[in-house]
């Protein structure tokens, strides 16, 4: 197989094809994802959405070598998952925050770094660029639960950024937050994505979020989990939550509930 | 915002309340069990006698059933404030040979206690090979097995310290090693996962994770075990034939009928046992204020 290089010509950040990926529990065998495909190229941000249940955060998770698929080839930056992961090729935000109550907010940041063998000026130059960059300066010496939700999630994705990985993985980082604060890190998070290029793949069961947020919708569907529409959504890049109510907004909103409410049934 | 008093407010009463019952009880007890004697006495001599007569010696009587509480206070004086520390009849000399083999017991039971433990939750084998050992190991009863221990190593010249601290050792390992499995295992699979997307190695998911989530656990522990640790130095130095240590006193008192010697001797080992929980307590408190970043977690016993 000489798929490296293919991926390199073609920046194709992510490539799946045909994964599968069942579950053995005491009522039998649970189909969490079947017969997927899917590329990803560089700089792109991919939401998947579907209701729960539909794999979407399992195939995230075997992006990033945390789930064995069963079937199919899985390929992050042309290697294996866990070859990546070994390279530490990419960032990943869990649907909590995910701190260590033992460590301020300054050591949270800092443990990957720590782990990852970077020297002490580096360490601590970076973890105060990002830091800054989700507006927490200031708040190093905080302890995670002196932070509000909110908050704590930001310093969770400056953890994620600090180690500069071009590749991010997001699980719902605000499905625990209020409407306001997820609208305004949605905004920041717009930002970033702009500034920095990195490739996002991101998990929502929020319509509004993905459309707002994504360049490409993957649309999927439980029972087997599979896609079942990948829709383009190249909004301006000046946007912001205004454009919620703009009738190109609203049309991809429109599409995105469509393709839910076909792989959805409600009989079962 | 919780008090950072140890004790709970108005705590005071109540557990004044308590001591007082109790020694009201104590009283009523002495009466009861130390009448049949003392009346005995009497109608030998012929004496008549009144409730409050009866009541007065039964506290007083030498060599009592139950001795009554200002009696046992009376041998507490003069075995630990009126004896020479170095005395062999000095209650305070013979905590301290307690004391150091319950301690060493301790220290090296918590050892073997955490060792296990992290061999258990990282290699799968032991998981599965060594935990039913640990559980049998506790189901031999310690009176039987401290005697032989004693007479194992006395017949190969090893006495005094060591012997002790094994037996207090084998009582203590085993619940550090069952709340240190259940510790190392108990950060949230997020965390691991965490951990995982860094690639960390072993060791620094250990370090980083499975042990400071570990320590709120261990310390439950340890407070099980300090007190064991004390169980198992007074347990072995029964066999010893009563020439030092708490439990060599309680063993004198009993073959000479001293029951004020036993009743000092189980005062000073209670309050020993307490003291040391206790200073775990003030311990696990500040460490897992730490732990929590600060944050004030209510720790009970």
């Amino acid at each position: 197989m000489n798929l490296a290089s293919t991926s390199t010509e073609t920046n194709h950040v992510v490539q799946v094809k045909g994964v599968g990926l069942d579950f053995q529990t005491k009522d039998g065998i649970v189909s969490a994802l079947s017969n997927v495909d899917l590329t990803i190229s560089a700089g792109e941000f991919v939401s998947f959405i579907g209701p729960s249940g539909c794999g979407k955060t399992t195939l995230m998770r075997v992006l990033a070598d945390l789930e064995q698929p069963t079937s199919g080839s899985v390929l992050v930056n042309g290697m294996s998952p866990a070859q990546a992961r070994q390279q530490r090729a990419y960032g990943y935000v869990f649907q909590t925050p995910a701190l260590l109550p033992w460590r301020t907010v300054q050591d949270n940041v800092l443990l990957p770094l720590e782990i990852m063998g970077y020297g002490k000026d580096q360490r601590q130059q970076l973890a105060q660029e990002y830091l800054q960059l989700v507006n927490l300066a200031g708040f190093e010496a905080k302890y995670p639960w002196q932070l509000s939700g909110g908050m704590q999630q930001r310093v969770s994705i400056a953890r994620a950024l600090s180690v500069e990985p071009q590749l991010l993985f997001m699980d719902e980082p605000f499905g625990a937050l209020d409407e306001i604060t997820r609208d305004h890190l949605n905004d920041q998070l717009l930002r970033l994505w702009q500034q920095t290029q990195k490739t996002v793949v991101f998990v929502t069961h929020s319509i509004l979020e993905a459309v707002f947020l994504s360049s490409r919708i993957v649309v999927m569907s439980p029972r087997p989990g599979r896609i079942i529409d990948i829709i383009d959504c190249n909004l301006p890049t000046d946007r912001t939550l205004d454009i919620r109510e703009s009738s190109e907004f609203l049309a991809i909103a429109q599409r995105v509930r469509a393709g839910l409410a076909a792989g959805h049934h409600y009989d079962d | 915002m919780t008090t950072k008093t140890l004790g709970k407010p108005g705590s005071t009463i109540p557990v004044l309340t308590v001591i007082l019952a109790i020694i009201l009880i104590w009283y009523a007890g002495a009466i009861n069990l130390n009448s049949p004697q003392i009346i005995d006495r009497y109608e030998k001599k012929g004496v008549d006698w009144s409730f409050s007569q009866l009541a007065t010696d039964s506290w007083n009587m030498k060599r009592a059933v139950l001795p009554s509480p200002h009696q046992v206070l009376m041998e507490l004086k003069t075995t630990i404030i009126d004896k020479n520390v170095t005395s062999k009849r000095s209650l305070v000399y013979h905590a301290g040979i307690t004391l150091s083999s319950t301690l060493v017991g301790f220290l090296l039971g918590a050892g073997l206690g955490i060792s296990l433990a992290v061999g258990i939750v990282y290699v799968e084998t032991l998981d599965k090979s060594l935990m039913p050992w640990v559980i049998t190991s506790q189901t031999i009863p310690i009176l039987a097995l401290a005697p032989m221990v004693i007479v194992v190593f006395g017949a190969m010249g090893i006495s005094g310290l060591l012997p002790k601290a094994l037996i207090s050792m084998y009582l203590c390992f085993f619940p550090v090693t069952v709340g240190m499995v259940k510790g190392l295992r108990s950060p949230q699979p997020m965390l691991v996962d965490l951990l995982n997307t860094y690639s960390a190695s072993k060791w620094q998911v250990f370090w980083r994770l499975r042990l400071p989530s570990a320590v709120p656990f261990l310390f439950t522990s340890l407070k099980v075990a300090i007190a064991l640790s004390l169980v198992g130095a007074i347990v072995a130095e029964l066999p010893t034939g009563g020439q030092a240590g708490l439990g060599a006193r309680l063993l004198s008192g009993s073959y000479y009928g001293q029951t004020n010697l036993i009743w000092a001797s189980l005062i000073v080992a209670a309050v020993m046992s307490a003291s040391l929980v206790s200073i775990l307590g003030i311990i696990e408190r500040k460490v897992c204020y730490r732990l929590s970043g600060g944050q004030e977690v209510s720790n009970e016993l």
